[in-house]
């Protein structure tokens, strides 16, 4: 089922009657059956949109639509959606088994085809075998598949998960990134993932949000917006080592690096925030010269510092192609590997 | 006017900084102190304290309060014991004729009013005692239940409404009792006057009063237990309530929860343990009723000039100190431990029963 959000805003007052905004004016529309990850650092809004989705939080202006319907106003209990809590939400007091069940006590299900649906849903996530424990005689991870089985169980129509991956340790959060991801796949559901590790969103979604400070700054697929960056945060925001950014002069066609011509661009003279990802440096012959400041061999790769317009800059190149104890390397980007973006708005202004 | 706010209110911060300076520097000069005090001592080998193994320290610091628990708790216990096997104690010469085993429990259970109804009264103590434990504490905490659950669902006017339902707490019982004996008065009492107001024939209907059949004025005594030891309960569910994590009534909105199975399957079992710990504390409690039938019906406990008597086990056996019967501490000691026996026996059961219902 597809869902779409229309200039969705979310302002809260305070006592004092300070606004704040947390969502402005979301436009999204996510095709049915995708997974889409709505990332963000903290306090960008992600989270209220996904309640707001939910029927937990009203929305200040905008529009929710599930399908045809227009849900903007329609109660939580209504609007036929499954949602995975940070922490779980599961009952302590009652078994995995009743957990799992209790959403379906309140609706028109024959009794025997509600056990059906629990066991079904328990072996999906993989927890057949665990119904008769206590969420609190389970680990993080098995009870992250309660809470989705619990979720999933009364076939909602769009599926929420608000971070759920945060509480888990690190190896269980890739194993359960790729049970969710295969739990999406069969059951096909449209959901949306919430969560602040650029990551994590990149690996398991279909498609990506990008928010900051409620706004939207890019949506596309994650392999997309990795190359493709709307803006500079978007580029910054995505990719691990961080991009290197600094500022650059175009000049006469030529952007100017520590005083030399590094590469012809086609764009208006002036000054511009550059973006090069580490890992887009290659060590050539023909390369542009810099300075060794520092030198990390890492296996593989090897982790090279130096100077761009007085900035520190990181490049990430193939062990093989540089000596040990080099003082001098030949670093060279393609054209469309590097970012320029407009120095007042953030806006990707060319690349290649 | 604003400049005027303004340098006030700096010059408040300013002596508040002052004062604030001040006790810092005081705390200084006194650590300073002490470490002087603990290096003399140590270089003359004088720290008796260090030599103190741990647990002859903490029953030095915890002698204050064992001393008083041991003359005013445990002394009274092992007394009780051993006044028990007396036979005819008597209080003012202190003289005893033997000793008895079982002698003053037969004593007192074999008392006309005490588990048999006398011929003459109609009534005895174990039987009000346990008409009023058994239907003044399930009411009262099922009414706290609902009341906390309600006040805990209300927006305007939270504090209001949980302070006014706080109130029955902080008043003194005595006091409280006596304004019910008035409203249960049979002339021109309000219970009366509001009765007739819904046409209900009242007039002279006597509660608290010679007339009063024993179950009105058992209802009333009721009425009163519940109501006075009904806003400890609220304020504990109220806390307890206030403490369940929002996500589960989130859960359960969107799972299109009806409110009454909120109410049932997730706030009662999510604070079990505190309905567990009201329930034991006010069978207890209730056993123990004292005072609020002194208060009702005075010491005599029972309405002036009727043939049966309200009085619970305690006044029972506070007859034998202080009363009637005074003097006859072996009958009381005997009459307290059989109170004990029943309050012990009715625990057990009660926290047998709690293990399958208490979520913990």
């Amino acid at each position: 089922m597809e869902l779409r959000l229309e200039n969705l805003t979310k302002i809260f007052t305070n006592k004092t009657g300070i606004e704040t905004t947390a969502v402005s004016e979301l436009d999204i529309t996510i095709e049915s059956g995708t997974l889409v990850g709505l990332l963000g650092p903290s306090g960008c809004g992600k989270s209220t949109t996904l309640f707001m989705i939910a029927g937990l939080e009203k929305p200040t202006g905008g529009k929710i639509f599930f399908g045809d319907d227009d849900v903007t106003k329609l109660a939580p209990e209504k609007r036929g959606i499954g949602l995975v809590f940070q922490n779980y939400a599961l009952y302590p007091h009652m078994t995995v088994y009743n957990n799992i069940l209790f959403p379906l006590e309140n609706l028109d299900v024959p009794r025997e085809e509600a056990i059906e649906r629990v066991k079904e849903m328990a072996n999906l996530v993989g927890i057949g075998t665990l119904l008769d424990r206590k969420p609190s005689q389970l680990s993080g991870g098995q009870q992250q598949r309660v809470a989705i089985a619990r979720a999933l169980v009364k076939k909602p129509r769009v599926l929420l998960l608000d971070e759920p991956l945060s509480n888990l340790d690190a190896r269980l959060r890739l194993q359960m990134r790729e049970e969710i991801k295969r739990i999406q796949r069969e059951t096909g559901i449209t959901t949306i993932f919430v969560t602040h590790d650029q990551e994590e969103a990149m690996s398991i979604s279909d498609k990506m949000v990008v928010l900051d400070f409620g706004v939207k700054q890019q949506y596309d697929s994650p392999q997309q917006m990795y190359t493709d960056p709307d803006n500079l945060f978007v580029a910054k925001f995505l990719g691990n080592p961080p991009i290197n950014t600094f500022e650059a002069e175009v000049k006469k066609g030529y952007m100017m690096i520590n005083g030399d011509k590094f590469m012809k661009f086609d764009v208006p003279d002036g000054l511009y925030d550059i973006g090069m990802r580490p890992e887009n440096f290659r060590a050539t012959e023909d390369g542009f010269k810099v300075a060794i400041k520092d030198i990390f061999h890492i296996g593989r790769d090897t982790m090279i510092h130096f100077d761009f317009n007085g900035v520190n800059v990181r490049a990430l190149v193939d062990s093989d192609d540089i000596e040990e104890k080099q003082k001098f390397v030949n670093l060279s980007i393609k054209p469309n590997r590097v970012y320029m973006f407009d120095k007042k708005t953030g806006e990707v202004v060319s690349h290649g | 006017m604003a400049d005027l706010i303004n340098s006030t209110k700096k010059f408040f911060r300013k002596i508040g900084t002052v004062i604030k300076t001040f006790f810092w520097n005081i705390r200084r000069v006194l650590n300073n102190i002490k470490k002087r005090i603990g290096k003399f001592l140590d270089k003359h080998n004088l720290n008796f304290a260090s030599k103190f193994p741990g647990w002859a320290k903490a029953l030095l610091y915890l002698s204050p309060a064992l001393i008083v628990l041991a003359i005013f708790t445990f002394w009274p216990i092992i007394n009780a014991f051993a006044l028990v096997v007396y036979e005819n104690y008597n209080m003012t010469t202190d003289t005893i004729t033997g000793y008895t085993v079982f002698g003053n429990f037969i004593t007192v259970l074999t008392d006309e009013s005490f588990i048999v109804p006398a011929s003459h009264t109609g009534s005895s103590a174990v039987i009000n005692t346990l008409i009023i434990v058994f239907i003044s504490v399930p009411v009262s905490v099922l009414l706290a239940l609902f009341i906390s659950a309600a006040l805990n669902s209300i927006k305007p006017l939270k504090g209001f409404f949980q302070t006014i339902y706080f109130l029955p707490y902080v008043t003194n019982t005595i006091a409280i009792g006596l304004v019910f004996a008035y409203m249960f008065k049979a002339d021109g009492g309000l219970v009366n006057e509001f009765l007739s107001f819904f046409g209900v024939q009242s007039d002279g209907l006597s509660w608290v009063e010679s007339g009063a059949v024993y179950w009105r004025s058992m209802f009333v005594l009721i009425f009163y237990s519940i109501w006075s030891t009904l806003a400890f309960k609220i304020m504990v569910f109220l806390t307890s309530i206030q403490g369940i994590d929002k996500q589960y009534y989130q859960a359960a909105a969107i799972d299109a929860t009806p409110r009454s199975k909120i109410f049932s399957r997730i706030t009662v079992p999510l604070i079990s343990p505190m309905i567990f710990y009201i329930l034991v504390t006010s069978v207890i409690g209730a056993f123990k009723i004292y005072n609020s039938i002194v208060a009702l019906f005075g010491t005599s406990g029972a309405p002036a000039g009727v043939d049966y008597n309200l009085q619970s086990i305690v006044m029972y056996i506070y007859q034998f100190i202080d009363g009637s019967n005074a003097g006859n501490l072996s009958v009381a000691a005997a009459g307290s431990l059989i109170l004990f026996a029943i309050i012990l026996v009715l625990t057990l059961v009660q926290m047998q029963v709690s293990k399958k219902r208490v979520h913990y």
